[in-house]
């Protein structure tokens, strides 16, 4: 195979082109309620070209790899047409290599008998469970091969295998519907989603709490996040901001997202890793063939760095990153984030709460949107703050605010970095892309709650 | 497909097989500029069998391997939820015009103009816009057989072009956005501009507002995301027979307003979300969901027909490589007899949502929402005085569709599916930041 790519590759007349082949195989099974629902196996298999001419990209996927030379003229056709204010991509030296992802207990390989025994089990909890009158399971592993090479020779061989569980409980009384879930997910270990049954009774508990919780009063709050919620916030609301293909071309937002800028106070780190082991977001090369790496975004309070393409960094003058992703083989690679997270700091979860007179207290998520300074994020679950206390249990509540006015109102970091591993994240049409994000116990002042 | 259906014989005791092939040619603007042309072929096989009295389900993306297919599908069946049902045997649909042949012959280069026409109009409204803009055409196969002796077969062609801007003044941002859809090819960009040029003038200048229970005109984009969308999961008949939809016991009630009334219709022609059937061979039709305010329908495909003893109302939907399911074709919201600008002139202290961010996040199956208000605007004494931020707008949406002030006179079609009017509802919650 790679002789043929680089024969097809080194024939072509552009500035550079890359051709990606994949073979995926998925699985999913999903609960309504009692009954497994759906089963499905798929397999998938095909590849694209992508072509640079001069700025301008032309793109071409295909399932059969048959007619190569035509999908590489077609590319290239359509990267002239597009072709305008042109950049220069740094050339770079070739790599080889052939990633292998070890896998404790490859979740492909696991027979459905199994997946369906655990499944039930955590359903029949669920479902025993007083006041829950229903339940959801979604479950998937995907097992994915990628070769990827390109016009300045090389190519790589890569496993990217993922795995996700989304469980919900759902409880009912007297046309009150209320929900509560667990998310988990790992790099195709089906083992990582074994032995929960404590965990997925604590679930079926917290939906049939929520029937008898008050709604919160719309309004301002000191608010403390749990690891799982303030991930979420560390990704949509201040993650998507640092993807460089939202600043480059946006002169007014590159003045915001100026390097050196302070966002924070001192005690304010965030980052974006690739290269932790076992972590959802982790790879050894992204899309475009770079080098995954580790990047400061914020450091001590101030704007450190951004996520990159390879053109991306070159139109800014920037490092690449190595963030360039395609969730497969349907779309082109874009600047996508990795394992995100708040580093923590020095102050327990304890001595958070108690400088608090009267706030909230806000766990897990339903999920979360943003546009650019905007962000709105979803709590699965929501407690008063009482003279320093956890008071009583509230509905699930919707946080909003400006990011930049945020993150400036982050005024303690906890020292418990939680990662989560059970989210996936969209842009661009391309979702879900596995990710991981998380961070400590966070305290805000002056947020917004909406409520009645 | 006849050499699959062949090939199952006598490893399963009813098979079908749903098979697309689709082209589509995005091209997409960044910032203002041609960024990216892109072709997109791809095709696929659903493959359903019975075994044992049990539904197995695969699907294959660019895969010649038929025995494998078969195999991964033996493979599920016997966890797969109970047969209760048969593939239909009909060969006679509808007459609904979903293709036009002009589309497969548009060049890359028209397609090109109509993005650059469109970027250059609404900037000379707004110089310092930054528009991202798509105009996508596409073309799909699709052929349906099952072992029972049905069989389908439709082309469709898609031409859209989509538009979203962001205006940047310091850390200040404002997002407007709109698209057009079609199956058939248009060339008309001008009242897709002329919307966009609308949001950007009535966002010129900025309005607080209070904290308070306030009346809201929810735009028909407004209508389609913020209320529309978690209200169709409550007509779905699988939400029904689960107990989750908040409809379930209704049927027959009137739980709406008088002036609502609502329908699906996959007959509609030159519509995305129309086709002679839907994903398991069942006509399209046009079902009423509420009528007058009553609950009219659930939407049905034949799993969930089969354990409900209801009827298919031909809404199995497939999407991506998932077995078909009950969902929307086009939605319509019946038109009313209240012109926008007597809404307004109505309204002493309120606001017009156009796009609420993070609506859909809420707990859908209650009909809570909660969302900051993206692009909205206040109005006062009857006069719409400038656009509103770090606004959260809250409410259930069955509470909000009990009692309608008014229905536009209007509607204009919204992410392609919806068909909707102004709706003016008399009172939300609104939290401001102070």
């Amino acid at each position: 195979m790679r002789e043929q790519f680089t024969d097809i590759l080194s024939k072509c007349n552009a500035d550079y082109v890359e051709i990606r082949f994949e073979q995926n195989q998925t699985t999913q099974i999903s609960y309504r309620g009692g009954k497994l629902e759906e089963i499905s196996r798929t397999c998938s298999s095909g590849g694209n070209i992508r072509a640079l001419v001069k700025g301008g990209w032309g793109f071409a996927c295909f399932n059969s790899g048959d007619k190569l030379d035509d999908y590489v003229e077609l590319a290239v056709k359509q990267a002239k047409l597009a072709c305008g204010e042109g950049f220069t991509l740094p050339s770079k030296e070739p790599i080889m290599d052939i990633v292998e992802v070890p896998v404790k207990d490859n979740a492909t390989d696991t027979p459905l008998v199994k997946k369906k025994q655990l499944f039930d089990e955590y359903n029949d909890i669920m479902l025993t469970s007083p006041q829950i009158q229903d339940s959801r399971i979604g479950y998937q592993d995907v097992n994915r091969k990628v070769i990827f090479a390109n016009s300045e020779g090389s190519y790589i061989e890569q496993d990217k295998p993922d795995l996700t569980l989304r469980v919900t409980a759902i409880a009912r009384r007297n046309g009150e519907i209320q929900q509560a879930g667990l998310s988990l997910g790992s790099v195709g270990d089906f083992s990582a989603i074994e032995n929960l049954h404590d965990e997925v009774k604590e679930v079926a508990k917290r939906a049939a709490a929520l029937l008898h919780a008050p709604q919160v009063k719309g309004d301002e709050y000191t608010v403390v996040l749990d690891p799982i919620i303030a991930g979420v916030f560390a990704h949509e609301a201040f993650g998507h901001l640092s993807e460089a293909d939202f600043v480059y071309q946006n002169e007014p937002l590159r003045q915001v997202m100026v390097l050196g800028k302070r966002f924070g106070g001192k005690h304010l780190n965030i980052v974006d890793d690739a290269t932790i082991p076992g972590l959802r977001g982790s790879y050894r090369y992204d899309d475009e063939g770079m080098l995954a790496t580790k990047t400061y975004l914020i450091h001590e309070g101030a704007l450190v760095g951004r996520l990159h393409s390879r053109e991306t960094a070159a139109r800014m003058g920037e490092t690449p990153t190595g963030n360039a992703r395609a969730i497969n083989y349907l779309f082109p690679p874009i600047v996508r984030m990795t394992n995100t997270f708040i580093e923590p700091g020095g102050t327990s979860f304890e001595e958070m709460l108690g400088e608090i007179k009267d706030g909230v207290y806000v766990r897990d998520w339903y999920g979360g949107t943003t546009s650019l300074e905007m962000f709105t994020f979803s709590a699965g679950e929501a407690y008063m703050i009482r003279d320093g206390k956890l008071a009583e249990l509230l509905r699930p509540v919707v946080l909003t605010g400006n990011v930049f006015v945020t993150l400036g109102n982050i005024d303690t970091i906890g020292n418990d970095l939680g990662m989560n591993q059970g989210g996936g994240c969209g842009k661009g049409g391309q979702s879900p892309l596995p990710v991981s994000n998380g961070s400590p116990h966070i305290r805000i002042r002056h947020c917004v709650i909406g409520g009645r | 497909m006849e050499r699959v259906l062949d090939a199952i014989k006598g490893k399963a005791e009813q098979a079908e097989i749903f098979e697309v092939s689709t082209q589509i040619v995005p091209v997409h603007f960044e910032a203002n500029r041609l960024k990216q042309i892109q072709s997109k072929e791809s095709s696929s096989v659903a493959l359903r069998i019975f075994k044992d009295g049990r539904v197995g389900f695969a699907f294959g993306r660019g895969v010649d391997d038929v025995k494998n297919l078969i195999d991964m599908a033996v493979e599920t069946a016997p966890f797969g939820p109970s047969a209760n049902f048969e593939f239909p045997s009909s060969n006679d649909y509808p007459d609904v015009a979903v293709f036009d042949s002009e589309i497969p012959i548009i060049t890359m280069e028209q397609m090109v103009e109509l993005g650059k026409q469109l970027i250059a109009k609404v900037r000379e409204h707004t110089p310092e816009l930054l528009c991202d803009v798509e105009v996508t055409k596409g073309v799909s196969s699709v052929h349906l057989v099952n072992s029972q002796g049905g069989e389908a077969r439709w082309d469709k062609s898609l031409f859209s072009i989509n538009l979203e801007g962001v205006l940047m003044k310091g850390t200040d941002m404002l997002f407007v956005g709109d698209s057009d859809s079609s199956c058939r090819f248009f060339t008309d960009i001008d009242i897709l501009a002329n919307r966009i040029i609308t949001q950007l003038e009535l966002a010129k200048s900025k309005a607080a507002t209070s904290t308070k229970q306030l009346p809201i005109i929810f735009t028909p984009r407004g209508v389609a995301s913020v209320l529309l969308a978690p209200l169709m999961l409550a007509f779905s008949g699988k939400a029904v027979l689960e107990g989750t939809s908040w409809l379930k016991d209704k049927l027959g009630e009137r739980v709406f307003d008088s002036k609502l009334t609502i329908w699906d219709d996959a007959t509609l022609p030159y519509r995305p979300g129309s086709c002679p059937c839907d994903g398991e061979g069942i006509p399209s039709q046009r079902i009423p969901l509420i009528a007058k305010g009553e609950v009219a329908n659930f939407l049905y495909d034949l799993q969930t027909a089969a354990l409900s003893a209801k009827k298919s109302t031909g809404s199995g939907r497939r999407s991506g490589d998932r077995p078909p399911a009950p969902n929307i074709s086009s939605v319509v919201i019946e038109v009313g007899e209240d012109r926008f600008e007597d809404m307004l002139k109505d309204m002493k202290e309120g606001l017009i949502v156009e796009q609420l961010m993070g609506a859909e996040q809420g707990n859908l199956l209650s009909g809570d929402f909660s969302g900051n208000v993206l692009l909205g605007y206040k109005v006062a004494n009857g006069n719409i005085v400038g656009r509103v931020k770090d606004t959260m707008v809250s409410g259930n949406v069955y509470q909000v569709l009990k009692e309608i002030i008014g229905v536009g006179n209007e509607a204009r079609w919204v992410d392609e599916i919806f068909l909707v009017p102004h709706l003016y509802c008399p009172r939300l919650s609104v939290v401001t930041r102070t």
